[in-house]
């Protein structure tokens, strides 16, 4: 009887311990940026491997469109572009990582949605990709429009706007379609080369980049004129943390501000001694916005050294040399016939 | 001379007789009970603590809670329903055409596997040495070898069959490409309504025919086979439906009409490789218990029934196997419920299941917490009902000792 007194009398302390020492699960207002420095990284949740995008090349390094934006946001925090670890997420998991705080910034071209901003605790950076629902056929299924689709079977990766796209699609239409849903990427890629489906849908923006990928033949393949939606692409991170959402949202603007000023990588270092102050303001060189944000004073500096505007990193993977050369259509800058546009930064 | 003690008189104003507290707590009986409680308490404790610390943590990061959801519009389309579906149904009707998908794959998968198990775990005991060998390499082979790399397996030899333009026509009445299996059926008819009466009927019928052969049997020992009069009474009694119906022959022949498959009926590659993934791997499994359980049975049974002039397949049939089924079905009940658990899979290869329509529903409401919790409740009721189930039948083929 005595050693079960014990017990019980330990239990009993440690549940109480337990309720007494944790305060909550995770981040809240603020706690973002304290826990980042003190870890010494920023974590990106980011796709398992999508060319152009994220993917890790052969030695194993990280290169992609979203790597760099989240390089950018450990330059603008530490001053140093490396201090990031990239976590790949599949696209069931990627909310479920956010919302508990696994990752601190998904850089994984979340589609921005009113259902998305409001009820998933999430908020959004500003739009970095706009694009929009493809899909792409095989060259002799002899479609040469979306229309031409009724009844066939698409494959499609699950949790996404794509489903719900494609169903809103095809129902205004009067036509119907199969679906084939799979989690996995390489999986869901195979499925549509060994003709399981007959069209394979996704982002217009990713979908050759896809092809090219899982197929040594990609041009026995075409995207369909249709565009089915519009994709609004853009970084999430917690509700609830503004400092965080800042940061991340003025790193985007800052290299949006940087193209229409004319500061790239290349020159950046020369344009530290410009006598032109809204590029005085932008390096830091004039103005507060490194201490009002919680950072150094030369933050946009080190993004646009270390990674560039955002005309670089657009080239660099999307680029005419690139792999898979994509003209920048509503990504161009609003003064050259595309949407995009910077906040300025004073 | 003995002055017995007084005895105790209750006085009016006296206090009724009362243990003290020390007394209460040197009582062991009193003690157990008092740990029992607290443990209890403490057990409730940490669950609403938990409970509350999630809701908490929802609420402050404005993440919707409640069930509200499922009354949504789902606004995706599921590719294999049983059951009515279209897109401006609710998630609720979304998760029932996911259940029913997961009890089907799972109800096939069990039948199979169960067939499969017995032939191999019989076949290993019998005795013929090429059929041995045989069985103990499908059994060896099948259970080392993840389930999740066998249905993957599956799912990729059944994708590599050739594209739907150039299917294998099997004899006209159907076709075999990576699209799956189309096989032509019946059109649709009011005969097919009695006749399906007219099945019901005829496996009563055989039921109780059977139990008046066995009444008889033990009344004047005279043996009956009533395997052909069975089977005469199950199939028999639909034909003449079907003849007095008119006899409809017309047929729904598969036809691929621009991109889909019109008419006939069509497996898909994903039912068939996650059906045929998930009963092998537990068919191994199976077929050890059946060996375990035939093995169990004293070898002096079979002799003295045999020497008695039993034929064979009535000494399997009554001698053997109700003693062990006793030893079988226990572990067999843990096999079925692994087939239903493993038929989650269906996830990695793209058969729409419950936990392939929860995860979706999932990540499009942003309620992780509801949707885990209902899939795990719907799992748990599935198991307890198959164990029940199991438990029921296990206590009919006990051996009544007397």
């Amino acid at each position: 009887m005595k050693s079960a007194f014990k017990a019980l009398a330990i239990s009993a302390l440690g549940g109480l311990s337990l309720a007494a020492g944790s305060s909550g699960a995770h981040a809240a207002d603020g706690d973002t940026l304290a826990a980042i420095k003190q870890r010494g990284e920023v974590i990106c949740g980011t796709y398992p491997s999508r060319p152009g995008f994220a993917a890790p090349d052969s030695q194993g390094q990280w290169v992609g469109f979203n790597v760099d934006l989240c390089r950018a946001l450990a330059a603008t925090v530490f001053g140093d572009a490396s201090k990031v670890r990239f976590e790949p997420v599949s696209s069931q998991q990627r909310f479920p990582v956010i919302q508990s705080g696994e990752v601190d910034v998904l850089s994984r071209n979340i589609s921005i949605t009113l259902g998305r901003d409001t009820a998933l605790g999430l908020t959004f950076g500003p739009p970095i990709f706009y694009t929009g629902n493809m899909l792409m056929v095989r060259k002799d299924s002899g479609a040469t429009s979306v229309l031409d689709l009724d009844g066939a079977t698409i494959c499609l990766a699950p949790g996404g706007t794509t489903e719900g796209n494609i169903t809103k699609f095809f129902t205004v239409h009067g036509m119907s379609f199969t679906p084939v849903v799979i989690d996995n990427a390489k999986q869901l890629d195979s499925a549509y080369i060994e003709g399981r489906c007959d069209a394979r849908a996704g982002d217009g923006a990713s979908l050759p980049a896809i092809i090219a990928a899982a197929t040594d033949t990609p041009e026995d393949h075409i995207l369909l004129p249709e565009q089915l939606s519009k994709e609004t692409l853009a970084m999430a991170v917690r509700r609830g943390d503004d400092q965080w959402e800042n940061i991340v949202k003025w790193t985007s603007h800052a290299m949006l501000v940087a193209e229409e000023l004319g500061v790239s990588q290349a020159n950046v270092d020369e344009m530290l001694t410009s006598e032109d102050p809204d590029i005085q303001q932008l390096l830091g060189v004039i103005g507060e916005s490194g201490v009002q944000l919680g950072v150094e004073p030369d933050w946009a500096y080190q993004v646009i050294k270390q990674i560039g505007n955002y005309e670089d990193v657009y080239n660099r993977h999307f680029g005419p040399e690139s792999t898979l050369p994509t003209p920048r259509g509503l990504n161009a800058l609003y003064t050259e016939g595309g949407i995009m546009y910077g906040y300025p930064l004073q | 001379m003995t002055r017995s003690p007084p005895l105790p008189t209750a006085d009016a104003g006296d206090a009724p007789a009362r243990l003290s507290l020390t007394e209460l707590i040197y009582s062991k009986g009193f003690r157990s009970a008092l740990y029992q409680v607290l443990l209890a308490l403490l057990v409730v404790a940490a669950g609403y603590y938990l409970y509350s610390n999630v809701t908490a943590n929802l609420r402050s990061q404005n993440i919707a809670t409640g069930f509200g959801f499922l009354g949504q519009v789902a606004q995706f389309q599921i590719g294999q329903t049983a059951i009515e579906y279209s897109p401006t149904d609710t998630y609720a009707r979304a998760l029932m055409v996911g259940l029913v998908n997961t009890l089907f794959v799972s109800i096939c998968g069990i039948v199979l596997a169960t067939l499969v198990g017995f032939t191999v775990g019989i076949s290993r005991v019998s005795g013929n040495w090429l059929l041995m060998k045989v069985a103990t390499g499908y059994v060896e082979v099948v259970r080392n070898v993840p389930v999740v790399l066998q249905v993957i397996f599956f799912a990729v030899v059944l994708r590599n069959l050739p594209v739907v333009r150039e299917a294998i026509d099997l004899f006209g009445f159907g076709m075999l490409s990576n699209r799956g299996l189309s096989i032509a059926v019946p059109e649709a008819h009011p005969v097919h309504g009695w006749m399906l009466a007219g099945l019901a009927a005829g496996i009563v019928l055989a039921v109780l025919f059977s139990m008046w052969a066995r009444r008889r049997r033990d009344a004047t020992g005279q043996h009956l086979e009533t395997l052909w009069i069975n089977l005469a009474l199950i199939f028999g009694i639909p034909a003449i439906v079907w003849l007095v119906g008119g006899a409809p022959t017309e047929m729904s022949f598969p036809a691929l009409q621009g991109f889909r498959i019109a008419g006939g009926l069509t497996m898909s590659p994903e039912f068939a490789a996650l059906l045929i993934g998930i009963s092998t791997y537990s068919s191994g499994f199976i077929a050890e218990i059946v060996r375990a359980g035939i093995q169990a049975t004293p070898k002096g049974q079979i002799e003295a029934a045999k020497s008695i002039g039993l034929r064979p397949r009535f000494v399997m049939s009554h001698i053997i196997l109700p003693q062990a089924l006793r030893v079988i079905v226990p572990p067999l009940t843990s096999q079925y419920v692994n087939v239903m658990k493993n038929s989650s899979i269906a996830v990695v290869i793209g058969y729409p299941d419950l936990v392939s329509i929860g995860n979706t529903m999932m990540n499009q409401t942003g309620q992780a917490v509801e949707a885990i919790a209902l899939m795990m409740l719907v799992y748990l009721t599935i198991s307890l009902a198959t164990s029940g189930l199991m438990n029921l039948y296990n206590r009919a083929v006990a051996i009544k000792e007397r």
